[in-house]
């Protein structure tokens, strides 16, 4: 069985993200970029499943600039078999990526595939579903454990109030919460044979896919400053507060 | 970002001209083996006073004593630049555990006079062994009777058949208990730097005795002094030739110094880690310790050092890269480095409290790890001196 795993470029997890100057999105430029995290336990889980004999080929994929190569390579430095770059300077939406990632599963035919549940730099928490729904495949989303089981995966879920196991017929759409596992640091030997793993590159034109956006950003900004707390005298004065002036009762 | 979050220093880099995605990569790899394989266990090598020997092992695996040297040793070296080995520096130094980097990486002293001016049979016997975890080196310079002055080095070799035979001593080795090879610098002809060559001493041969030295830190770390009383060894252990030694201990100084420099800002923002995350979490007279004026210029003043230290520093590895060897300005860089760890030690001391005076937090460790900073590799002084004779002055 081959898994797909998807993986995005975003902005490094520790820098702190500015607003552009004119508030038409953030300032990417000289900006540390690396893996999503997310992307990485989806890495992580393919490889354990590969390791274990589970799967054969590990593949990951990406959608975006060239750069998006060097994220490439860190899946293959980590142990990912090859990658495909489809290449496309312009920002992608959620359901473009989806559109792609259906046309890439089509020519590979995967038995798995694995997405970080969203992605950190725009935390739409969309594509493995609409994948999902294109491709017409069972989802487990937001797994913290995943178990194959002849031709089902077991599927563990966090959910509100609990865990909640799900069984899927194979093919099957695999979304990963930052619990199911811990992902493994690619050695600096790996890092560097990386480099002379199978990478393909492609465009949008060659799966015939429309990157034409449906969603029109009105404005960007900083989230509000937390203004500093209050304390209050008494439980008339907090229900009050909560009905005048937070309107939240 | 939560206000009760750890602070992470990261936060305060914008926008670099001098660091790629394969940087970026490399870092976020290291962080992880840092994260799993080192920094749960500081403690533990903190109390046995020495690195294990299996740590050796996976740091070869990882690449890390590899790195920078060339592949047909076993190591890593194309596509490495200096940017790479500034982060690598730069990510031990924020471990807050100095004497790890020291011990498990002493080989970067050790080896390099064997490959700059060594034989290829002695090469090919010692450095794979080496970079593959097997095999510890360490070098031996400093004497009870002096350190940078590497000129008036007293220990000495003379030829007898085909052997040297060796005496005196050597002081303060890092990694002196545990080494295999000591590459060590010894008197071999007239005084002065003229007369001076490098053996490599095989730790085990009849003669050698080493005794432990307890330090104010750096505890993971293992230091010794080495005693030579008639050790005989090869005439072929021999590194470059006879009375050449000197250019291949010099050899190793401004890279050094570069790594030192990026460890001690290392060092200086995990200082700053530790007290901003202090600062906001702490109430006191009704408010955020990071609400007082005097912890809040406290925490600026740690912050603009740290940000002249590290656009320095970036600017001598850039211009490293570029072919250069900017000899004052390293020398300078390394007291810059030093003084901002020493101050951000100081600083964030003061304001975790007594927190700080606790043993098992990066603050308390780094507050001892400063003076050795400040000495090793060219104490403060001597570089000043150097800087200022370098400038012609």
């Amino acid at each position: 069985m081959k898994i797909l795993v998807p993986v995005k470029r975003v902005i490094d997890y520790n820098v702190k993200a500015r607003v552009k100057a004119d508030n038409t999105g953030i300032d990417l430029a000289n900006v540390k970029m690396s893996m999503n995290p997310f992307d990485e336990i989806a890495v992580e889980e393919a490889l354990q499943k590969k390791e274990s004999g589970e799967a054969e080929e590990v593949i990951a994929v990406s959608i975006g600039p060239s750069q998006c190569q060097e994220t490439l390579r860190t899946a293959l430095a980590m142990g990912a078999d090859r990658a495909i770059l489809i290449e496309e300077d312009s920002d992608v939406e959620p359901l473009v990526v989806a559109k792609l990632l259906k046309a890439v599963v089509d020519e590979e035919q995967p038995g798995l595939v694995i997405l970080g549940k969203q992605a950190i730099d725009d935390d739409s928490n969309q594509t493995g579903q609409m994948l999902a729904a294109l491709l017409g495949w069972p989802q487990g989303t937001f797994a913290s454990e995943v178990k194959l089981a002849g031709d089902k995966v077991e599927v563990t879920r966090e959910v509100d109030g609990g865990l909640e196991t799900v069984a899927l017929n194979l093919p099957a759409i695999v979304t990963t919460d930052l619990r199911l596992n811990e992902p493994r640091y690619a050695t600096l030997p790996n890092i560097m044979k990386a480099k002379k793993k199978p990478l393909d590159t492609k465009t949008v034109g060659d799966y015939g896919v429309d990157v034409t956006p449906r969603l029109t950003t009105l404005y960007v900004a900083e989230p509000a400053k937390r203004e500093a707390g209050i304390i209050v005298e008494s439980v008339e004065e907090l229900v009050q507060k909560l009905k005048d002036e937070a309107g939240v009762i | 970002m939560n206000e009760m979050e750890d602070f992470n220093a990261d936060m305060l880099d914008g926008l670099s001209p001098f660091y790629n995605d394969s940087h970026i990569l490399w870092r976020n790899q290291l962080r992880r083996f840092l994260a799993q394989e080192i920094i749960p266990n500081i403690e533990e090598w903190e109390s046995a006073g020495e690195l294990p020997r299996s740590l050796h092992k996976t740091a070869a695996e990882f690449g890390l004593l590899g790195f920078g040297y060339p592949e047909e040793y076993g190591g890593t070296s194309k596509g490495i630049d200096p940017f790479h080995r500034l982060l690598t520096s730069m990510e031990m130094g924020r471990m807050g555990a100095g004497g790890i980097g020291a011990s498990l990486m002493t080989h970067g002293i050790g080896l390099p006079p064997i490959l700059a001016i060594g034989s290829e049979e002695m090469k090919q016997r010692i450095a794979p062994a080496v970079l593959a975890g097997d095999k510890i080196i360490a070098l031996g310079i400093t004497e009870p009777s002096g350190g940078s002055d590497v000129a008036a080095i007293k220990t000495r070799a003379v030829l007898d058949g085909d052997d040297y035979v060796v005496n005196g001593s050597k002081m303060f080795i890092t990694s002196g208990m545990r080494a295999d090879y000591l590459t060590c610098a010894l008197r071999t002809g007239d005084s002065g730097s003229s007369g001076i060559s490098l053996l490599l001493i095989e730790m085990d041969s009849p003669g050698v005795s080493r005794t432990r030295l307890e330090k104010m830190g750096w505890h993971s770390s293992d230091t010794a002094a080495i005693y030579f009383d008639d050790v005989r060894v090869p005439k072929g252990n021999l590194i470059g030739g006879e009375n050449q030694g000197f250019a291949g201990v010099m050899h190793n100084f401004n890279g050094e110094r570069l790594g030192m420099a990026a460890g001690c800002v290392g060092a200086a923002k995990a200082c700053l880690e530790e007290a901003i995350t202090w600062a906001r979490q702490r109430e006191t007279f009704g408010k955020r310790l990071a609400d007082h004026q005097v912890i809040r210029h406290k925490i600026s003043e740690m912050v603009r050092k740290i940000k002249a230290t590290q656009s320095f520093l970036e600017l001598c590895a850039w211009r490293v890269n570029q072919g250069e060897t900017p000899a004052a300005d390293l020398a300078l860089l390394k007291v810059q480095a030093t003084r901002t760890s020493e101050f951000c030690a100081r600083e964030a001391a003061q304001i975790l409290g007594g927190a700080s005076f606790i043993r098992g937090n990066r603050v308390e460790r780094i507050y001892r790890e400063v003076r050795v900073n400040a000495i090793g590799g060219g104490s403060e002084e001597i570089m000043l001196d150097l800087a200022a004779r370098q400038m012609g002055i």
